[in-house]
């Protein structure tokens, strides 16, 4: 039985190594991935992001918890940054959701981002692929929404949500910039601390500033202790009702056709590169090209759109 | 496609010692040469470590042992993981374990014994030239 097979049964160990494959760009991949690619298209993807410190990783464990409950199978993709230094990283998400560790209903991957322009959504969305083709039912993404691809990544699932804590300052002002556009959720956490009324009034009045039409989902606000539990019950309901709504509306296949419009996009971006650089390296002018363009002979963008006809040509 | 292989570790504390400044600092240590290193925390089970280091898909498991129990618990990490088919995972160990113990624990198959006055120098070199390449 190959691996894809071995995935599609909901064997663990063939999905941990199909996602370790997946991170390490292995040359079987493309294969396996078109395998599984058909028995796809079921799980309810939820993404979440918040500062770091925002108590994602507890919360996610306490919506695993709730979800189990109501007999559902959840899978876990806890992204954390690599050092841009050694390429190294420290995966720590798993610290608050070891509870669920022997629960084979439970499928727990901790990500370093890697660097790689792009990459990073093109893992997640296969290693998303991969936990939807074992069966589970419920796939959360959790990260930190340092930087575009992350941000990426949780708008591309069916309910983004974002959380944020009382008492960091000015925190609406600080991670506004491409964040909080993208909750349908907003989770304010720690809720049992001091300065909670101002997150929420701060958000209630962005909310209210975007002007939602009557028929459109209003991001609801929701408070919760994730350590003691509190919350979390509401925070599951509002998430159901939330797919209830998509699935409702049509909202649901606009999300779908817009998560596979930019999944085709990373594809093309990447597997474009590919051809259009081997082509010159082929010919033996990438080095030459290189050349002219640092004697400022020819500018990037024409040298670039010239690469690219000479593959049509071809 | 080129492979863009990375070492993945999994460092963990099983049973009840609430020291975890050491593993923090190999932690440190694996990062800055460049591997992933997944910490599962304090008080774990075998059966948790050897599950968490299935999900993660690590090619090494280091245990932190500081409560005189490793050779209850280490012996049982290791045959969980057999159990699993996931024998070709390195399993090392560091803490305060006597020499007397080092032999048993080779026996079963831990490999990278690790105790006081170990450098995280060692450690990253052991791991770099015996972590299993798939």
């Amino acid at each position: 039985m190959d691996i894809a097979e071995r995935v599609l049964n909901g064997d663990r160990r063939a999905v941990a190594r199909l996602i370790t494959m997946v991170e390490n760009n292995h040359p079987e991949v493309r294969e396996l991935m078109r395998e599984l690619y058909p028995h796809t298209g079921k799980a309810h993807v939820i993404g979440i992001t918040g500062a770091p410190g925002s108590g994602k990783s507890s919360l996610v464990n306490k919506m695993t918890g709730e979800y189990r409950k109501r007999g559902k199978s959840v899978g876990v993709i806890a992204v954390d940054p690599t050092s841009p230094f050694t390429g190294g990283a420290l995966l720590g998400d798993r610290i608050r959701m070891q509870s669920h560790a022997t629960d084979k209903e439970v499928f727990i991957r901790s990500m370093g981002t890697r660097g790689s322009l792009g990459g990073l959504s093109r893992a997640t969305s296969d290693a998303i692929t991969i936990l939807d083709a074992s069966g589970k039912d419920v796939i959360i993404v959790e990260t930190v929404g340092a930087g575009q691809s992350e941000v990426d990544i949780v708008n591309s699932s069916h309910t983004p949500i974002v959380v944020l804590v009382p008492g960091m300052g000015d925190e609406i002002q600080a991670i506004k910039a491409g964040i909080l556009e993208i909750g349908t959720i907003f989770v304010v956490n720690k809720a049992d601390r001091e300065g909670v009324e101002r997150v929420l009034v701060d958000l209630e009045m962005m909310i209210d500033l975007a002007g939602y039409g009557e028929d459109e989902w209003v991001p609801p606000i929701l408070q919760t202790v994730a350590v003691r539990n509190e919350g979390i019950k509401e925070l599951v309901d509002t998430i159901e009702e939330h797919m209830k709504y998509l699935a409702s509306t049509g909202g649901l296949d606009k999300r779908i056709r817009d998560r596979v419009r930019a999944g085709l996009k990373d594809w093309i971006r990447e597997e474009g590169v590919h051809i259009v650089l081997n082509n010159l390296k082929e010919a033996g002018e990438y080095e030459p090209l290189i050349d002219k363009m640092v004697k400022r002979e020819v500018d990037p963008h024409t040298a670039a759109v010239d690469a690219i006809k000479r593959v049509r040509n071809r | 496609m080129a492979s863009d292989r990375i070492v993945r570790v999994l460092l963990a504390k099983p049973g009840l010692d609430g020291h975890d400044r050491g593993i923090k600092v190999v932690a440190r240590s694996l990062r800055e040469a460049g591997m992933e290193v997944i910490y599962t925390g304090l008080h774990q089970t075998p059966e948790q470590i050897v599950e968490a280091a299935i999900q993660e898909d690590v090619s090494v498991v280091g245990l932190s042992i500081l409560s005189g129990a490793h050779m209850a618990l280490a012996p049982r990490v290791v045959e969980l993981l057999k159990e699993e088919g996931a024998k070709d995972i390195l399993v090392t160990i560091g803490g305060i374990i006597p020499e007397d113990d080092i032999p048993e624990l080779e026996k079963i198959g831990i490999k990278g014994i690790f105790g006081p006055g170990t450098t995280t120098e060692e450690i990253v070199e052991f791991i770099v030239n015996n972590a299993p390449k798939d």
